[in-house]
């Protein structure tokens, strides 16, 4: 009998074996799905319990995790949650997270790859892991004035760095607490998230860089760079009559006062922001060169993943009048506050596009840089040349045109201003600047002024955020 | 003329790792609380219907420890041969189990690990009652026919009526009173006695030749009696108690057995086949089988249904390598972890170091009796060894396979681990059964040696020396004298 009980013995081992194989396989392959599947509560309370890394603002954690005794054993507490609140997202049990929190959760929770040797020290020595931290590109005094200046007014103000693309400064209104979201009472979080998101005021849309609105004048930029660029100068005379009848229309266009004449040069056009001329201007570029143009400026392209923002748009295939409009910033052009922070950056740049970013670098809990941004650029809308045509052009809007209101003594400042009138609602006031120091990019987007509909002005209304944050970081 | 074969007691070595496996079970209950509270375990409390008993915690880590050193004891007393680390193993699963239940006992509040070391003392009673009652396993040999109605009657008691209880689905429980109980495990043990002496009654007629198809000898019709009343009683077992690992494990004993006696590849196949057969029939008439088969092939389509099976997954790959420690983890979340899914919380707080562990103590146990089977000189302790051997191999493989996604999920026990007295009990006089067998074969005896056969066939006058031992099987001295590479001779 021995001869089957020897076979029999070695059926057995194969079965015991095929027990281990099969947990190792399971441990090796299938363990990644497992712990990333939505359902499962294990990570779920743990990620949750984790002791996740700081958020920083300079030196400040404006994020951080506290040790709490209940069943998480870890509180995320916001200081000034409302202030960096569009920045750092939420952290919720029920609702997950966003912003920061969502798109660096990895980093934070200490389960991304780059930290593996981390934790296999952790292991090793019995500690609880510890998230990184991550290091924002924000700056403290740029954020408080710009929350400031814009008040409690809807609206959004991005500010950069146009050198390297870092944000200073992200601020869109209203806002809201985080901290309400990441109670660990959960009948509470519910409440807030009802309240949120049935508040008509949309606390938690971010207005910076996840909502597009038409620019209005501001994209006048955009036009006068596609025109130096096809060979014009900033002292070719445009054609600026009172009012143009739009091609296949009876819809007529008119300026808000007089340009000074039925021809003056592109300078003058953009300093008194003249509607005929740049309607004209776009209709003999084109929807293609426009296009184009914009592209070059990064319109098209999803911009600030870590904060999932989304792309500005210049219409598809736009008719000769369509064309004529958008090229004043109307019909279907929609940009992001943080996309025309980037045009006027990008002419502060000499026509190089940063590419933006908000994390500088990720530290592991011994303060060793995980991973570290290095500025990159996005692409280049201009000649250098022109940039700088461009440059002058647009000092002279601060200087002796609509935008006076952001100029400040001793600083070279650029800008220009937008009204977006689109049919009854208030109509949006604009205003994107650049400063030579420091070097900062800055839109400003006021979605209700609070004013009477036809008081609203870019450079009566937005102008004067875009001079706080630059004095702000003077 | 004849040696003697005299193995090694091991009494220092036994006594040793007995102690180290009581250490080991208990340190897991003192684990559980030193993890979650950074204190010893409080005060326990045990009830058995109006009686209560209650103490300090080392009072119950000394009950432990003493019915381990009984259980010990006994054995040296008895059987002083016996095969030294079955027992200590059979310890350390029975406390890492005690240990797993009671850490799952903090988070429903239930007392099911003071209820499960009561069963332990019963267990380890009925353990010594068959060491010390027991001795030599040959006198089990006699009752082939009584065996086989009382195994057969065990296993079909849940059909009954009164008695019978409903479970899971699965109707393989019967209520006495306040207790409820599982004969099937009993079954198993009985049943293995029962097929050992028949076939070893019977191999030489089921051995026969009969006809050859592609170069397997199959069994001659006439013979296929026992076969057919095997597959029929599993068939009935399948239909009426609805319960795949019960069906699978009788059945698969059978054939294994079988095969063994008659050494006839044929018979295997043949039961392979009627194995699948059964397991269409099944799958066919069963919607319930069907669920089984797709919870397994496709948990995650399902989450309400599948949420058992998933949720070990996910207590599996929680615990990752090294686990998360006594008490750390959260097995609780996954239903049944104290009886089916034990294993599964085991894998979430040892990690899959600690569930590769004890599928080898498991194996360790299988591959000592196993080893047993080989070194036996008579047939009947061969044929029990190597069946319950196998048994309890294929339970262990069914349950542990299920819970990881291996198999489909079959409601079979962990042996010695999950909570449940009538599992602890039948395996604890399935542990009394193989110690036996391997005291009688490692015990003293004298074996022939090669000359005396040699001279048997050169001088055919020349009488046989009287040796203790039987007349060796052919086919064991084809191998030499059995057990000589692991024993001294003197």
């Amino acid at each position: 009998m021995n001869g089957p009980i020897r076979r029999v013995s070695v059926v057995v081992m194969l079965m015991f074996v095929a027990l281990m194989l099969n947990a190792s396989f399971s441990y090796v392959v299938r363990t990644p799905s497992l712990t990333a599947d939505a359902n499962n509560r294990r990570v779920r309370d743990a990620a949750f319990g984790t002791d996740r890394g700081d958020i920083l603002v300079g030196n400040t954690a404006v994020v951080s995790s506290e040790p709490i005794d209940d069943r998480f054993g870890y509180q995320r507490t916001y200081a000034q949650g409302e202030l960096y609140a569009a920045v750092t997202g939420y952290y919720s049990f029920l609702y997950g997270g966003s912003g920061l929190e969502q798109s660096y959760n990895a980093e934070l929770a200490g389960t991304s790859d780059a930290q593996f040797l981390d934790r296999l020290v952790d292991l090793a020595a019995g500690r609880r892991p510890q998230g990184a931290s991550l290091e924002t590109t924000l700056d403290a005094a740029a954020q408080t004035a710009a929350s400031q200046a814009l008040g409690d007014r809807p609206g959004a103000v991005v500010a950069l760095d146009y050198t390297t693309g870092a944000v200073r400064a992200l601020v869109t209104s209203p806002t809201f607490d985080p901290s309400l979201l990441a109670s660990h009472d959960l009948d509470a979080t519910t409440q807030a998230w009802t309240a949120l998101n049935d508040d008509a005021a949309a606390p938690l849309s971010n207005r910076a860089v996840r909502e597009i609105y038409p620019p209005g004048s501001t994209f006048k930029l955009v036009v006068s760079a596609a025109a130096l660029e096809s060979g014009l100068t900033p002292d070719t005379l445009v054609d600026s009559p009172a009012s143009v009848q739009l091609p296949g229309s009876t819809h007529e266009l008119r300026n808000a006062g007089s340009c000074g004449g039925d021809q003056i040069t592109l300078r003058q056009a953009l300093v008194v922001s003249c509607n005929t001329a740049f309607a004209n201007l776009g209709g003999q570029l084109g929807d293609d060169a426009l296009r184009a143009q914009a592209e070059r400026f990064g319109f098209g392209t999803r911009l600030l993943p870590a904060l999932n923002g989304v792309a500005s748009s210049f219409p598809a295939d736009p008719d000769p009048a369509q064309t004529m409009m958008s090229s004043i910033g109307a019909f279907e052009v929609a940009a992001t506050p943080l996309q025309m922070a980037m045009v006027a950056g990008a002419i502060a740049n000499d026509g190089v596009v940063m590419e933006p970013y908000l994390v500088s670098s990720v530290r592991g809990e011994d303060l060793n840089v995980v991973s570290r941004r290095t500025p990159n650029q996005l692409s280049t809308a201009m000649s250098a040349e022109h940039a700088e045509q461009l440059q002058d052009m647009m000092v002279a809007v601060v200087q002796d045109g609509t935008g006076s209101r952001a100029q400040i003594s001793g600083v070279r400042v650029g800008g220009k201003t937008g009204t977006a009138v689109t049919g009854e609602r208030t109509p949006y006031a604009w205003f994107v600047a650049w400063a030579e120091d420091p070097t900062v990019a800055v839109a400003v987007f006021v979605q209700d002024a609070g004013v009477d509909g036809s008081d609203v002005s870019g450079g009566r209304y937005a102008a004067p955020v875009a001079r706080a944050v630059i004095e702000a970081m003077r | 003329m004849s040696e003697v074969v005299v193995r090694r007691q091991r009494s220092v070595a036994s006594l040793l790792m007995m102690l180290l496996a009581l250490a080991l079970g208990a340190s897991g209950y003192l684990l559980v609380h030193l993890n979650q509270d950074g204190a010893l375990p409080p005060d326990w409390l045990m009830s058995v219907g109006p009686l209560q008993f209650s103490g300090p915690w080392y009072v119950g880590v000394g009950a432990w420890f003493a019915l381990g050193l009984v259980a010990w004891g006994v054995t040296k007393w008895r059987l002083p041969y016996a095969d030294p680390i079955i027992l200590p193993l059979v310890f350390l699963l029975t406390g890492l189990g005690i240990s797993m239940i009671h850490r799952l006992d903090q988070a429903d509040s239930l007392r099911s690990a003071e209820l499960q070391l009561l069963w332990l003392f019963a267990a380890v009673t009925a353990y010594c009652v068959v060491v010390v009652a027991l001795r030599d396993h040959r006198r089990l040999q006699r009752y082939t026919y009584v065996w086989f109605l009382a195994g057969l009657a065990l296993l079909l008691m849940p059909l009954l009526p009164v008695l019978g209880r409903e479970n899971h689905g699965a109707r393989i429980w019967i209520a006495v009173g306040p207790f409820s109980f599982q004969p099937s495990e009993l079954a198993k043990i009985i049943l293995a006695i029962a097929f050992a002496a028949y076939l070893v009654e019977k191999r030489d007629v089921l051995a026969m030749a009969g006809h050859r198809f592609l170069g397997i000898d199959l069994p001659r019709p006439r013979d296929l009696g026992p076969i057919g009343i095997a597959w029929g009683v599993a068939l009935l077992i399948l239909v009426f108690q609805r319960d795949l690992g019960t069906t699978l494990l009788f059945f698969g004993l059978f054939v294994m057995m079988l095969y063994t006696a008659t050494e006839r590849v044929g018979w295997a196949v043949l039961g392979l086949l009627l194995i699948l057969v059964l397991g269409f029939v099944g799958y066919e008439m069963f919607d319930h089988v069907q669920t089984r088969f797709a919870s397994w092939l496709h948990p995650f389509t399902d989450y309400d249904r599948n949420l058992q099976v998933i949720s070990a997954q996910f207590g599996l790959a929680w615990g990752g390598l090294f686990g998360t420690g006594w008490g750390e983890g959260r097995p609780y979340l996954t239903p049944l972890a104290k009886n089916d899914f034990i294993a599964a919380a085991l894998g979430e707080e040892l990690g899959l170091v600690g569930f590769c562990a004890v599928v080898l103590l498991y194996g360790l146990i299988v591959a000592r009796v196993l080893r047993t089977a080989l070194a036996a000189t008579e047939p009947f302790g061969k044929l029990l060894a190597a069946g319950v051997a196998f048994v309890f191999a294929l339970q262990v493989f069914t349950i542990i396979g299920g819970v990881t996604r291996l198999l489909p999920l079959t409601g079979v026990t962990t042996p010695f681990v999950s909570q449940g007295g009538s599992s602890l009990i039948a395996n604890y006089i399935l542990a009394g059964v193989m110690l036996t067998i391997t005291h009688q074969a490692r015990r003293p005896q004298v074996a022939p040696t090669a000359e005396e056969y040699a001279s048997l066939s050169a001088d055919p006058t020349q009488a046989l020396p009287a040796v203790a031992a039987p007349r060796p099987d052919p086919a064991d001295f084809a191998d030499g004298p059995s057990g000589a590479t692991e024993g001294e001779a003197r």
